[in-house]
């Protein structure tokens, strides 16, 4: 197995993919969510959001305050069986 | 013998024997794991079930194929999804085993099968309910809060995604300190029972096991999804007490099984009493760390070294000079470079670090284990105060994300209250003591003449005990000082409502 260091379990996102996406020009950090879908998986970022941001601070000399900043939380918050979304149809 | 028959699993890593504790295993029950029989007792999760039959690659990752065992054991990461009875994406860590379970191993996303399909179930039943008060979460925070506020007559709802409820104090096995009231001398899981059985008691307290309160919407409303419902649940206040999740380490092979959060093997080995491996190493010299590392001794496990990044041991003396004393090595300025193995942990590579932290070239060293924990503290999970629309502070003293609360626990979303872990990490008793705090202090608002008065004497006796004694000791100033920062006075409070509008109230 290629030695890696995985920051997001979920979506396979290694901590060399964030370092080159910031050297690359991402100086936003809701993008370089976006971009590689950082706390987009089933966990919602519970443990990919604070290393990533950490990383990010340090690379571009921001706090990390300011870093999570634009960071929303949307519902469902964690993952839910699809059912609880489906009604019958009709209306 | 037929061709296609497939052995049973035969391995056990349950512990028969522990030096302090007794593990009461409910009946047996038998499920398939990829058409092999497994054994489990009632009680046990599939995901503990699994790892005690020595299975220790539960899926593989969806992009880059890699193997993924159990990491947090308690419902907030990813690393247990698999397959049970044709449902893919199942977090295995809070699923119950029961008898005739089909599970299978998932490699990446599985998607859901399509609504049609019988193993999705039908659509969920849906209720609405009032309730006075909605606690969400069921740790330490949780039941002290909901038995307070069914002293006051309150009408409560308390939620928990697990089908246990008790949260993190049910694989604590030190001994608490403390006066009576605060359960000095019970060992964390003996607290739960305590409180668990005095829940049990009271009739206007209503329990939903295995739920998930999934968001805050207009209205005031939060929804509820259990396995076969949805609740539309209309409370006139909330207490959010969610807990925390472990910190994630960067190092190479991070994610290869076998590496697992201090807290992920407390659940495996003194929760169900599985053996979580034969030789480990601790990464993280805190308090978890250095208590953990002799729980693993306790239960029969090799502690090869514990390593400290900072050039001090971080957790109290004396649970430091007990590991000393049965010869396991503290290395301080020392760190995980690289976990090695292809599907499980087979050793680590640790190195020195100098003081800004940089490894010292040539001070790598290769440490045999099979298990490597990461003791590397705790993060406040406080999600659904941020989705509500919660004013948040990131606070590295408590751990990170945290709503900015008056001394009553209060957030900006009025009538929207945290406690416990959620607050800002410290420990079990501050958190049963905070469960009190807001529980008093939606009493006071809620009840009347007499009763509103001795809640109000009782809100201002914990909080003086909470700021003015506990926190006055000097282990914990960190916290203190963390707690102090972002704890406002109730005019702070009205500006900072008035510059960030909350977007929902309940009423």
């Amino acid at each position: 197995m290629k030695g890696r260091i995985i920051i997001c379990r979920c979506n396979d996102v290694t901590l060399e993919d964030v370092e080159k996406a910031i050297d690359a020009g991402i100086d936003d950090f809701e993008l370089l969510r976006r971009y590689l879908r950082l706390g987009f998986g089933p966990c919602q970022g519970r443990s990919c959001l604070a290393i990533a941001a950490r990383v990010f601070a340090r690379k571009t000399g921001k706090k990390v305050d300011e870093v999570l900043s634009g960071w929303r939380v949307r519902p469902p918050i964690v993952p839910i069986n699809i059912s609880a979304f489906i009604s019958e149809g009709g209306d | 013998m037929l061709w296609w028959f497939k052995s049973p699993l035969e391995s056990d890593r349950r512990l028969w024997e522990h030096p302090i504790l007794s593990f009461h295993r409910g009946r047996k029950v038998k499920f398939l794991f990829e058409g092999r029989e497994v054994e489990a007792y009632e009680g046990e999760s599939v995901a503990v079930a699994l790892y005690a039959a020595g299975i220790n690659v539960y899926s593989w990752s969806p992009s880059l194929h890699r193997p993924r065992g159990p990491f947090c054991m308690i419902g907030k990461c990813s690393s247990c999804f698999m397959v049970v009875n044709g449902v893919p994406n199942v977090r295995t860590c809070r699923e119950p085993v029961k008898d005739g379970l089909m599970v299978e191993r998932q490699a990446g996303w599985v998607p859901p099968p399509s609504p049609h399909n019988d193993s999705i179930g039908s659509q969920s039943r849906e209720e609405e309910l009032r309730t006075d008060v909605l606690i969400v979460g069921g740790g330490p925070a949780g039941l002290a809060a909901a038995i307070k506020l069914s002293e006051y007559g309150l009408d409560v709802t308390l939620v928990d995604e697990h089908f246990k409820l008790g949260g993190q104090l049910l694989k604590q096995t030190h001994k608490f300190f403390g006066s009576q009231e605060l359960f000095g001398g019970l060992r964390g899981f003996q607290v739960a029972e305590k409180l668990i059985s005095k829940l049990r008691e009271v009739s206007n307290v209503r329990i939903f096991t295995e739920t998930t309160a999934f968001g805050v919407f207009r209205g005031g409303v939060v929804g509820l999804a259990s396995r076969d419902s949805v609740v539309w649940v209309k409370p006139r206040a909330v207490i959010a007490s969610t807990g925390a999740q472990e910190r994630y380490l960067d190092f190479i092979n991070n994610d290869l099984p076998g590496v697992i959060g201090a807290g992920g093997v407390q659940t495996l080995m003194n929760e169900f009493g599985v053996k979580p491996g034969e030789e480990a190493l601790v990464v993280g010299s805190g308090n978890v760390g250095v208590i953990v590392s002799y729980q693993l001794l306790q239960a029969g496990v090799k502690v090869r070294a514990v390593l400290e990044l900072l050039p001090e041991i971080g957790g109290w003396f004396v649970h430091a000079a007990k590991l000393r004393r049965y010869g396991v090595p503290i290395l301080t300025s020392h760190t995980i470079k690289a976990a090695l193995g292809s599907e499980r942990v087979e050793g680590a590579v640790i190195t020195a670090v100098d003081e800004r932290f940089k490894p010292v070239e040539g001070s790598e060293e290769v440490i045999k284990c099979d298990l490597i924990l990461l003791a590397v503290g705790l993060e406040p999970d406080a999600r659904l105060h941020a989705q509500a629309g919660a004013v948040m502070k990131w606070v590295p003293e408590l751990g990170g994300l945290v709503p900015v609360r008056t001394e009553y626990l209060e957030t900006s979303v009025p009538s929207m209250y945290v406690a416990g872990d959620a607050s800002g990490i410290e420990e079990a008793t501050t958190a049963m003591v905070e469960g009190w705090v807001a529980a008093l202090a939606i009493a006071s608002k809620m009840v009347d003449g007499s009763k509103a008065e001795k809640a109000l004497n009782e809100l201002t006796k914990y909080n003086k005990f909470l700021w003015s004694e506990y926190r006055s000791s000097p282990v914990i100033a960190r916290a203190r000082k963390g707690k102090e920062s972002v704890t406002v006075t109730q005019e702070e409070m009205e500006r900072l409502r008035a510059t960030y509008p909350p977007p929902i109230h309940f009423r």
